[in-house]
C-alpha cells in the first residue's frame, strides 16, 4: 500500500482538521494516523493517508488541498511516504 | 513509522535550505545515427532525441509535485558529436548543422540545454575532431541550449596541447561571437581532461561510448543543507564536523536516488548514476563558499581554504557513496564563481584570486569554473590556464576542467550579468607575463609516471 503523508502547519484557528478530514472523507482518502501540536500558537499537524480507494489523480488531490490551505491561511503538502523514508531511514 | 520531527525536518530543508535535486539527465547514444548524408544523419538525430526523451520533462515535473521536491533541470545528453558526424562533416560548417539539429530538439522536448557538442582528443584529434572543434564558437553562437565540451588530456594519456593550443583560441573566439551578451557562449564550453562519460552536469555533460543506448543519471544538490547542519556545531572539533558533513550529505544522496529510480521505472529507462555534488546557485543560503565560511574562514580564499575545501569534499563522497550503490559522475564539491554569492563575494573583497581557485581545483571536484577575466587576455594565455588545469587533473588522476568566460570589452573590476542560474561575475585578474612560447610547441605532453609517488 503506498502511503501519502499530508502535513498542514500554519496560524491556528477553528476547523482547520475538519476542513482537511471533509476534504479527504469527500474523495475517499482514509485516515491512518493523525498527530498534532500547537508551538507558539502555530498549528502544526500530519497525517498518513491511504489514497489506493480515491478516484481523483494525486496532482488535483495536491492542488485542492493547497487551495483549501490558502482559504483558511495554512499551508498543506502533500507528499508520497517514500521521501521521507528515503531519507531518515537506512 | 516515519514521524512528525523526520517530515518537519525534510520540509524545512526543501522550503529553508534549498534541498533540490538539481537535474536529471537523459544520457542518449546517437552512435546510431551516423550516415554518409548530412541530412539525413541531422534527420535522425531529431527523430531519435525526440522520440526517446519524448516524455522526459513531463515525468520529472509529476515526480516532483508527488514528492513534494523541486527538480530544478530535466536535460539531455549525447554521444560526443565529433564520432557521429564523422561519417558525413566535410568542414565545420557541417557540424554547426548538427549543433542546430540538437537545439531543434531540445526545444521540441521542452529541456533548457543539451549536452554532447564534444570530441575526446586526449592523445589527438582526428580531422572530423577539428572540425567540431573549429565549429564551437559558431555553434554556440547560432544556437541556445547546445552545449559544447572537449576532453583534451587524461591521466592514461597526458595531454594534447595542440588541442589545448586551438581550445584558447576558440574560447576567445566564441566569447567574440557572443559578446553582444557578455561572451555568454563560453559558459558553455568545458575543457576536460579526464571526462567522466556520464556526468549530467551541464555544461560538461556528454554520453560517453561506454554506456547503453539511454541511461537516466541525476545530479543532487544541497549546499543550504550542508551550510543549516554546520550551524548546529559551530566550534565542534573535527570528527563532530565530519560525522554532520556526512549524515547531511546522505540523507540529501538519498532524495536523489529516489528520484532517479521513479524516473527510469516512469520513463523505462535503466538508471545509470547519481552524482553526489554540491552545486551552488546565486540563490542566498545557496553557496558553497558559505560552507567554507561556516567552517571556520573568514572568505573563500583565506588561507586554510585548500584544506576545508578537502575536508568539505572527502566527506561528502563517504556520506554520499553510502546512500547509493551507483555513485559516479564528478560528485563533490562545485565552487564555480558567478554562480555562488560566498565566492563572488570573496572576489569583490579581494580574498580570492584565479592562483587560489587553481590550488582549490587540486582537491575539489571539477576545475576553475565560470570566471570571468578581461576580454583582451591573449588566446595563449587561455591556453596556458587551460594546460595548467588539465595538467593538476592528468597527474592527480582526477577529472579537471575549464569554463573561463574572457568578456569581450570588459576588463578587471567590472561586473558581468549572466543572468539566471548563471548568475553574475566580477571580471578577474589574470597573471600578465606571457607563456606563448610553451604553447607555440606542437604535440604532446606524456602521461606521467604511476609509481615513484611523492
Amino acid at each position: 500500500m503506498k502511503k501519502t503523508i499530508i502535513t498542514v502547519i500554519g496560524k491556528d484557528t477553528v476547523g482547520i482538521i475538519a476542513k482537511v478530514c471533509t476534504y479527504l472523507a469527500k474523495n475517499r482518502i482514509n485516515i491512518l494516523d493523525i498527530s498534532q501540536t500547537i508551538v507558539q500558537e502555530y498549528f502544526n499537524m500530519m497525517m498518513i493517508v491511504d489514497m489506493n480507494e480515491s478516484a481523483k489523480p494525486f496532482a488535483d488531490v495536491t492542488n485542492e488541498l493547497s487551495q483549501i490551505g490558502e482559504e483558511i491561511g495554512v499551508k498543506i503538502r502533500c507528499q508520497r511516504e517514500e521521501i521521507f523514508h528515503q531519507m531518515h531511514r537506512i | 513509522m516515519i514521524n512528525f520531527y523526520e517530515v518537519n525536518e525534510t520540509n524545512q530543508m526543501i522550503e529553508n535550505e534549498n534541498l533540490d535535486v538539481r537535474t536529471i539527465t537523459l544520457g542518449i547514444s546517437l552512435l546510431d545515427c551516423s550516415d554518409r548524408d548530412l541530412k539525413m544523419c541531422c534527420s535522425k538525430i531529431y527523430q531519435k532525441i525526440t522520440s526517446v526523451a519524448r516524455d522526459l520533462v513531463q515525468t520529472g515535473q509529476s515526480i516532483e509535485l508527488e514528492y513534494g521536491i523541486p527538480i530544478v533541470h530535466k536535460r539531455i545528453s549525447v554521444t560526443p558529436i565529433a564520432l557521429v558526424g564523422a561519417a558525413c562533416c566535410q568542414k565545420p560548417e557541417d557540424y554547426v548543422e548538427i549543433a542546430k539539429t540538437l537545439d531543434d530538439a531540445a526545444k521540441a522536448v521542452g529541456v533548457n540545454f543539451i549536452g554532447g557538442f564534444s570530441a575526446i582528443v586526449s592523445k589527438g584529434m582526428t580531422t572530423q575532431d577539428r572540425f567540431l572543434i573549429e565549429a564551437i564558437p559558431e555553434a554556440l553562437a547560432g544556437t541556445e541550449r547546445v552545449c559544447s565540451s572537449v576532453n583534451v588530456g587524461s591521466t592514461k594519456t597526458g595531454i594534447d596541447m595542440d588541442a589545448v593550443r586551438l581550445l584558447g583560441e576558440v574560447v576567445l573566439k566564441t566569447a567574440e561571437r557572443t559578446k553582444e551578451q557578455d561572451s555568454l557562449g563560453c559558459a558553455k564550453l568545458v575543457v576536460f581532461c579526464n571526462a567522466p562519460d556520464d556526468n549530467p552536469f551541464m555544461a560538461g555533460a556528454f554520453h560517453g561510448v561506454s554506456e547503453q543506448d539511454a541511461v537516466i543519471n541525476v545530479g543532487v544538490s544541497g549546499p543550504g543543507v550542508v551550510k543549516h547542519a554546520l550551524e548546529q556545531v559551530r566550534g565542534a572539533d573535527f570528527e563532530t564536523l565530519c560525522e554532520t558533513i556526512k549524515k547531511t550529505a546522505f540523507k540529501i544522496t538519498r532524495v536523489g536516488q529516489l528520484v532517479a529510480q521513479e524516473a527510469s521505472r516512469r520513463l523505462q529507462i535503466p538508471f545509470g548514476i547519481i552524482d553526489l555534488s554540491l552545486a551552488p546557485t546565486p540563490a542566498v543560503g545557496d553557496s558553497v563558499a558559505d560552507i567554507l565560511k561556516e567552517i571556520g574562514l573568514e572568505y573563500a580564499g583565506a588561507p586554510g581554504t585548500t584544506a576545508a575545501l578537502a575536508l568539505l569534499n572527502d566527506q561528502v563522497k563517504k556520506g554520499g557513496v553510502m546512500a547509493s550503490s551507483y555513485v559516479g559522475g564528478l560528485s563533490g564539491a562545485f565552487i564555480p564563481v558567478s554562480e555562488d554569492q560566498g565566492m563572488i563575494d570573496a572576489v569583490m573583497a579581494n580574498a580570492l584570486t584565479l592562483e587560489k581557485l587553481e590550488a582549490m581545483t587540486c582537491v575539489c571536484s571539477v576545475g576553475l569554473d565560470m570566471i570571468a577575466i578581461p576580454g583582451d587576455t591573449s588566446a595563449s594565455t587561455i591556453s596556458g590556464i587551460i594546460a595548467d588545469e588539465m595538467a593538476i587533473g592528468m597527474v592527480n588522476q582526477k577529472t579537471t576542467a575549464v569554463r573561463v568566460i574572457p568578456v569581450i570589452g570588459k576588463g578587471v573590476g567590472d561586473v558581468v550579468e549572466f543572468g539566471g542560474l548563471l548568475g553574475y561575475a566580477p571580471v578577474m585578474a589574470v597573471n600578465p607575463y606571457s607563456c606563448a612560447s610553451f604553447i607555440e610547441r606542437n604535440g604532446r605532453i606524456p602521461a606521467p609516471i604511476h609509481s615513484f609517488k611523492n
